[in-house]
């Protein structure tokens, strides 16, 4: 009985976020309806007895990735007038691309493939069975080199990044810290006699 | 299930959510009441002695003060962030608390079987404490954007910088935490460090326990690393324009975060509600934790009694070129010892899942 009542719940506020996103005027509002937006989903994860995901979701899209739009929307000073002004002309190209991944993704819904009858029901396992551990079990054996070549290529755009802002500048004081930590006391003290 | 039954669960619920969030405020208050004194005692003078015996009303009167108080909001001011600020910060503040073990009890002998004392026993204990402690910097990012002004904006920008960098050494302290245990449930956590303090974590982890408790200093902006509200440049930096009952808001979200970073690094490192020898055990779980819990708080006060703010420059060498390669190495050496022939003999003492 709860369980449908929570998921019209996170469902229809999702939506509603979702909407909110696109119709505020203020950019800070809409990233708050997108967190607010990761939060109903994740809570559709855990309807769904994957917890892990749900929290995942939260850890990664509201705590980390999030953060930094925020970040930059607080930092630049975004002009929402001027954004507004190119609306009406990109309209039908949007509305053309949102026409046709609606088109899709009902195809995708009637075709059948999804269907309870293929896809087969997810067994609700009792809580002895840990998700968590299952997935890393899953994750580090039959999906071990998958997962080796995602997490290379994530360290190759870091290390990129990286190196893509790194400037020294020659005229800059910086500082020494274990110069710094290795004076001795004779190095800077003399005894003078008077 | 029926209406009733619905009732009854919502209220068992709504029991058990104040059984934790109503201590919760009264030790920050009492907290609070602490700190001044142990300052106080630090630096040879007196501390709040005045309102009731040797001060103990203090904490009630400056609440009672703050709440009377005007809450001014700032005309330039974005009025729904500004007023939503200080209830965002305080909301994941206390919502940590509901996986927190605070013991096991069989209530006095009525059940059969031991329970975990906590409002959510959860498999994934420890992501969700990550995952709603990330959600912090929100109330306060908000909190300098709405305010309007250049400190609360400063002061908001430091403290995303900061509580970002942090995140990531102490996520990776709770990773080789999670390599000894073998688990993310928070009782099974403190279960894995049953039987005296050789079995605690912090022998095996001592540099993680500091890393840990140190990068825990930093994610709740307390001293030394409080730049965020640095008084000397930012004035109070994120919550400059906050008075009254919300600026109240504020300081009560830092407190319970230190009381959960304390809980944390108790419930991770010094074996939770275990007695140090299995001779003490007769003393009660909850009163070992609630003790540990304690001891670190004193240490958060003697902290900002003892030293100096750190520079935002060294702050972020703390944080990006010490902190998170010595994580990284102690991660490869319990990985590396756990799969080595004589070496596993040694970890496997603390690793109960083998």
């Amino acid at each position: 009985m709860l369980e449908p009542l929570f998921f019209n719940l996170f469902g229809g506020l999702a939506i509603l976020a979702a909407t909110l996103v696109v119709v505020s005027r203020n950019p800070m509002h809409s990233v708050m309806w997108l967190i607010f937006c990761f939060f109903n989903s994740a809570g559709l994860f855990f309807l769904l007895g994957a917890e892990f995901i749900g929290i995942i979701t939260i850890l990664v899209y509201v705590g980390a990735v999030m953060v930094l739009f925020v970040f930059v929307i607080i930092l630049l000073d975004v002009n929402i007038a001027r954004m507004r002004a190119g609306f009406v002309k990109s309209l039908p190209i949007g509305g053309l691309m949102a026409l046709m991944l609606f088109i899709e993704m009902a195809a995708a819904g009637v075709s059948g493939v999804f269907s309870s009858a293929t896809m087969g029901q997810a067994v609700q396992f009792g809580q002895e069975v840990n998700n968590t551990a299952e997935i890393g079990k899953e994750l580090y054996t039959r999906y071990l080199l998958g997962f080796e070549l995602a997490a290379v290529i994530l360290l190759a755009a870091l290390v990129g990044a990286v190196v893509l802002t790194l400037r020294s500048r020659k005229d800059a004081n910086y500082q020494d810290i274990a110069a710094q930590v290795a004076v001795k006391k004779r190095d800077r003290l003399r005894k003078v006699r008077m | 299930m029926s209406i009733l039954e619905i009732a009854q669960q919502a209220g068992i619920w709504a029991l058990e959510i104040l059984a934790i969030t109503v201590p919760v405020a009264l030790s920050v208050a009492y907290i609070t009441y602490m700190e001044r004194r142990i300052i106080g005692w630090m630096q040879i003078r007196k501390g709040c002695n005045r309102v009731g015996w040797a001060g103990l009303l203090q904490p009630i009167a400056d609440g009672l003060k703050l709440f009377l108080k005007e809450s001014i909001i700032p005309s330039t001011a974005n009025k729904w962030m500004f007023v939503a600020a200080p209830v965002i910060a305080l909301v994941p503040a206390l919502a940590a608390y509901a996986v927190i073990p605070f013991g096991e009890t069989t209530l006095f002998g009525i059940w059969e079987r031991k329970h975990v004392m906590a409002i959510a026993n959860l498999n994934i204990g420890i992501l969700y404490v990550m995952a709603v402690g990330s959600l912090a910097i929100y109330g306060i990012l908000l909190a300098g954007w709405a305010s309007n002004s250049k400190y609360a904006l400063i002061g908001a920008v430091r403290a995303s910088c900061q509580m970002i960098s942090y995140e990531v050494s102490m996520g990776f302290a709770i990773v080789c935490v999670l390599m000894l245990a073998g688990s993310m449930n928070l009782s099974a956590i403190v279960n894995a460090q049953a039987g005296g303090f050789w079995h605690w974590y912090i022998i095996p982890l001592f540099p993680m326990f500091l890393v840990y408790f140190i990068s825990g200093c930093a994610e709740t902006n307390r001293s030394p690393f409080d730049l965020p509200e640095g008084e000397a440049e930012l004035v109070a930096g994120f919550f400059v324009e906050y008075s009254g009952m919300w600026f109240a808001t504020f300081s009560l979200a830092e407190y319970a975060a230190m009381i959960l970073i304390s809980l944390m690094t108790s419930i991770m490192f010094l074996g939770g509600w275990h007695a140090p020898i299995p001779a003490l055990d007769f003393i009660p779980g909850t009163v070992w934790l609630l003790g540990k819990t304690a001891f670190f708080i004193f240490v958060f006060i003697w902290f900002r009694a003892t030293f100096p703010r750190y520079r935002y420059d060294q702050l972020m060498r703390l944080g990006w070129k010490v902190f998170l390669p010595w994580t990284l190495i102690w991660i490869a050496v319990i990985g590396v010892a756990t799969y080595t022939p004589l070496l596993s003999d040694i970890v496997g003492f603390w690793q109960p899942w083998r």
